[in-house]
């Protein structure tokens, strides 16, 4: 099953060069379609109070290097893979409804993508994580040097993608040698072996730790983009085709995030608590640099693209406040901001078609005669600002809670994010939906089939916020496992048992809580200085 | 009073026979009228027939002719390595014009002749047979390069690349001369017996001796700083035979660098290992960097080469059994990435006025996707993108650095693929994506024969099998061995082990 997930898309995309070059599109949509519906069986086959992987598969790929083919999904992925399926029928369906260039090529690369990104989500062996995250790239660079758009007075598409392609690689390189690194010294001169859950039993020593440690994160934190290492995103996202940013921004910066938790805190636990107030500061520097840009920003897709900072920073504090609640959240968070993220981006698309630019000054007026589309926009809106009621509302409330119990100092600043999210993303509805309409623009209903597309993604949406339990119930032994194997176990022992106490807490039980332990702590932050004195 | 007639292993020696023969066979089939297109397919058949008794002999290691050569499996991987570029190139001669001018008997004879030296070199065990096989490969490689006759760069590469091929000839020679001096042998064992015994390990004498050795073979396989000719003889070269020397010279230099100093040098190792290192870093920075700006292909694959012998040395260094097997992993797997760019260089200097300028690549993906999708594929498996087998020849190299305690060095590799992504990426760009600006007027193509020094132009190059179909294969070879690297390491791990 896990071998069908990972290769549909490829085998789709390798036999739609065969298709009529009217039909790929299609024929690349129902690739991903099938992608997805393996996805769903594997989610409804998943149980989760099982221990360890399932789903697995072995097999030996280069004995003589001691890589192995090794595949599996546990309660850290299982929702990655899901979102990943979920979000390239979008962005694929969307292109589809568009007339590409070379559309062979087009939607070869789009699920060779898919292939590529679903590897590095269920991949178990370190080996072939790092191939599979590099060769995420290899696509992604056609797609946007090829059928990206070149900006006036600025680089080219190519010269963008060059620029995005060299970060990113200077991260993943360092990477491949801080790998080999961990199994050689792992090994100690018996067998060398890259399964993660191996290494993970004999942890190398802690000087080694320490700059295998920066060597992954490097490679992570360039793809969120975390700030300072942020230089490609702008550039890129300006220059990428849009469809394909949906796919880019909502998925693959997760991979990054997902890279903490499946390699650096099993493989690396006393590095992570070495520098857990490094990396805490580089987040809240995400969350607060991210921000600020977001609501300075006129073009769309960098409002986007800013935000995207912000809320990585967001699951990054949550992975590292190393506490159960936190990463449950995090792990929460980015299923929720791939699936916002992606929506906004297809909309995006739409508002650039109807006004012929992709500038906030620009546009306006657009709700008059398109009250479906604004509708769904503001239901994205909604979400990205984590308005209470909705799965992102209850995924920042998780890290924060984490956070707040760790490091309360860092949570505080944290905090400000939650309300410059609301002034960015209300902004971009507010400027693009409402005020005047502008002569220029063509103000007119989303068509049925971009509807047919942004409907099923904004339904994903409103799904996850009646029911975020569907995934924390999932997730939640796997998350605790892995911050345990950092932590020590006594901690998060006593941690799931004071979760124990509601494990069948619905969303409105989980809002209600939340907003009352909001409303404590936006009360008194000075009261609880006081009682921590 | 008895004598004994020496024991000729003519099994083992049947190889070098087979290649001596065909290259007097196709020197002479020049002058029979019947024959005198036929130095081609005659080119095929003694190179075919040398892999097929080279394959005879694997796994079965023998010492032959009194110890001057030794034929065992890092030598047979590494000829066949050799006939198989030698092969390509013979594709892509057809119709070359260097081949008309030259003589086609002569000019396939002179491959051949330098095939047969490399064959030797891979075998050599002696000062004396180490020194005459790498003039044999030389020497014809010289006048091979000035094939080109109407071309003034193509005479001036050939000159060039004798001035300098002697003055690494000479410093090698010089060097050997040393060691010889400090252990009183030529035999590759009995130099490390007798340095060790005569208690000259670290002694001055010695040292000069190696760093003399190291700097000659340095010369023949491109690392920096000894690297000047690379890119001038490379462009210059009529371009099967640039694509021969890139890949077959450099095999068999690194074979033999790898047999004098872990058979001759081993106990010396401590001495050199720190100095190689300095050279395969410096080598990676400078072919990295230096191939930057440059617009014509050849020089660029000419300093990607610079570099990548600076990553193949690195193989060297940590002077382990991994180490060599991921260098003979890594220059198989060099072949398959190389040849296909340079299929592809063939094809375009035929069908276009720009040369090997990158401007005879542009839009190639649309106009010509046979020829774009092995170029592609070489550009990305040279910088070493997963899923070719680039990224496991780098996979293996790094493997073995970090055993080896030379985790510095593979992070110099990383770094230095880095900065190669910015040059061939912008190859791929140039296939791939909009130009980055119009031609300027001023640079249009210059019209065939309207300069004398232009070769003619065929418009359907891009098309003939022979040149396609190399290209095709080439690219298949890259990527299958990335997808499927078990044989392969197989391969290496056999080659390296021979060794130890």
């Amino acid at each position: 099953m896990i071998n069908s997930l990972l290769w549909t898309p490829v085998i789709f995309g390798l036999a739609g060069l065969a298709v009529p070059k009217r039909m790929v599109g299609w024929w690349a949509a129902l690739g991903t379609a099938v992608t997805l519906g393996i996805a769903i069986a594997m989610l409804a086959g998943f149980d989760s109070g099982a221990p360890g992987l399932q789903d697995t598969y072995d097999a030996s790929w280069i004995p003589g290097l001691g890589v192995r083919y090794s595949l599996g999904i546990d309660g850290l992925n299982v929702f990655l893979v899901l979102l990943t399926a979920v979000v390239w029928l979008g962005g694929t369906a969307f292109a589809a409804l568009r007339e590409q260039e070379r559309p062979h090529l087009f939607f070869l690369m789009m699920l060779v993508g898919e292939t590529a990104t679903l590897g590095a989500f269920v991949a178990q062996d370190l080996l072939l994580f790092v191939l599979f995250f590099d060769l995420m790239l290899v696509p992604f660079y056609f797609l946007f040097g090829g059928w990206g758009s070149d900006r006036e007075g600025g680089p080219t598409a190519s010269a963008a993608t060059l620029k995005m392609i060299v970060y990113t690689l200077i991260g993943s390189l360092l990477m491949l040698v801080a790998a080999i690194a961990t199994a050689i010294i792992a090994a100690d001169g018996g067998q060398i072996s890259f399964s993660i859950a191996e290494l993970a039993q004999h942890p190398i020593g802690e000087g080694s730790q320490r700059w295998i440690f920066w060597f992954f994160a490097a490679a992570f934190l360039v793809k969120m983009p975390a700030f300072l290492l942020h230089g490609w995103m702008p550039d890129a996202y300006r220059a990428a085709p849009l469809p394909v940013l949906a796919v880019f921004s909502g998925v693959l910066a997760k991979v990054g995030a997902y890279g903490f938790l499946r390699v650096v805190l099993p493989l690396f636990p006393d590095a992570t608590i070495e520098f857990q107030e490094v990396v805490l500061v580089i987040a809240l520097a995400s969350i607060l640099y991210g921000s600020v840009m977001a609501f300075t920003q006129t073009n769309v897709r960098l409002i986007g693209g800013y935000s995207s900072v912000a809320q990585l920073g967001f699951i990054t504090a949550g992975i590292f406040a190393l506490r159960a609640d936190g990463a449950d959240g995090a792990v929460l968070q980015m299923v929720n901001h791939g699936l916002v993220v992606a929506p906004l981006f297809i909309i995006v698309a739409i508002l650039a078609e109807r006004s012929g630019s992709e500038d906030l000054r620009e546009m306006g007026g657009m709700a008059m005669r398109a009250p479906v589309l604004a509708a769904l926009f503001l239901i994205v809106t909604l979400a990205t600002l984590a308005m209470p009621g909705s799965a992102n509302f209850v995924g920042e409330f998780y890290i924060l809670n984490g956070l707040f119990q760790e490091k309360i100092v860092f949570a505080f600043v944290a905090i400000s994010g939650v309300a410059m999210s609301a002034y960015y993303a209300l902004r971009l509805y507010q400027r693009t939906m409402h005020n005047r309409t502008r002569d220029s623009l063509a103000s007119r209903e989303i068509s049925w089939q971009d509807g047919a597309v942004l409907v099923p993604l904004v339904l994903c949406i409103l799904g996850l916020a009646l029911y975020p339990q569907l995934i924390l119930e999932r997730t939640n032994r796997s998350v605790s496992e892995t911050v345990a194997a950092v932590k020590g176990p006594s901690e998060v022992a006593s941690k799931s048992h004071a979760r124990g106490a509601k494990p069948s807490a619905l969303e409105c039980a989980a809002a209600a809580r939340c907003s009352s332990d909001l409303e404590t702590t936006s009360n008194g932050p000075s009261s609880e200085k006081a009682a921590r004195q | 009073m008895n004598f004994d007639a020496p024991v000729i292993d003519y099994a083992a020696l049947s190889p070098v026979i087979a290649l001596t023969v065909g290259v007097c066979v196709v020197l002479l089939s020049a002058v029979f009228e019947p024959v005198r297109r036929s130095a081609p397919l005659l080119s095929f058949l003694t190179l075919g027939v040398t892999a097929g008794l080279l394959i005879w002999n694997w796994n079965e290691p023998v010492t032959l002719v009194s110890g001057a050569l030794r034929l065992d499996d890092l030598a047979i991987a590494i000829s066949l390595i050799a006939i198989a570029a030698a092969t390509f190139a013979v594709f892509l001669s057809i119709r070359e014009p260097a081949t008309e001018q030259a003589g086609s008997g002569e000019y396939h004879a002179l491959l051949l002749g330098s095939v047969l030296g490399m064959v030797l070199l891979a075998q050599a065990q002696n000062l004396v047979s180490f020194f005459v096989a790498i003039e044999t490969l030389s020497i014809p490689l010289y006048i091979l390069c000035a094939t080109n006759m109407v071309r003034e760069r193509s005479l001036e590469s050939g000159l060039k690349y004798l001035i300098v091929g002697s003055l690494g000839s000479a410093t090698l020679l010089y060097g050997m001369a040393f060691l010889y001096g400090g252990s009183g042998s030529t035999d590759f064992g009995r130099i490390a017996n007798g340095i060790d015994k005569a208690g000259l390990i670290g002694d001055p004498l010695v040292l000069v001796g190696i760093a003399l050795v190291a700097v000659g073979l340095a010369f023949k396989t491109s690392i920096a700083p000894f690297h000047q000719w690379t890119p001038d003889v490379y462009e210059g070269a009529p371009t099967p035979i640039t694509s021969f020397m890139a890949v077959a010279t450099k095999a068999v230099a690194f074979a033999v660098f790898v047999r004098f100093f872990l058979v001759a040098l081993g106990g010396e190792a401590g001495d050199w290992q720190p100095a190689l290192a300095v050279l395969a870093a410096v080598s990676i920075v400078v072919g990295n960097v230096g191939a930057l700006g440059q617009d014509s292909l050849k020089r660029l694959l000419g300093y990607s080469g610079i570099a990548q012998a600076g990553y193949i040395l690195a193989g060297l260094v940590v002077a382990s059994e991994a180490g060599v097997s991921a260098l003979v992993f890594y220059l198989a797997g060099y072949l398959f990435m190389n040849l296909a760019a340079f299929s592809v260089i063939v094809a375009r200097e035929r069908e276009t006025a720009f040369g090997d300028d990158i401007r005879a690549v542009r839009g190639l993906g649309a106009e010509r996707p046979l020829l774009a999708w092995p170029m592609t594929i070489s550009m990305l498996a040279l910088a070493g993108l997963p899923a070719t087998v680039g990224f496991i020849g780098k996979l293996y190299l790094i493997e073995a650095l970090v055993e080896g305690d030379y985790t510095w060095l593979a992070v110099f590799i990383a770094v230095g693929t880095m900065i190669s992504l910015a040059y061939y990426l912008r190859v791929v760009a140039a296939m791939w994506m909009r130009p980055e600006e119009e031609a300027a007027p001023g640079a249009a193509p210059a019209i065939a024969g309207a300069s004398p020094e232009a070769d003619p132009i065929d418009p359907d190059a891009g098309r003939r099998l022979y040149l396609v179909g190399p290209a095709l294969l080439a690219a298949a070879g890259a990527v299958f061995f990335g997808i499927v690297p078990q044989p392969l390491v197989e391969f290496a791990e056999h080659a390296g082990s021979s060794l130890f």
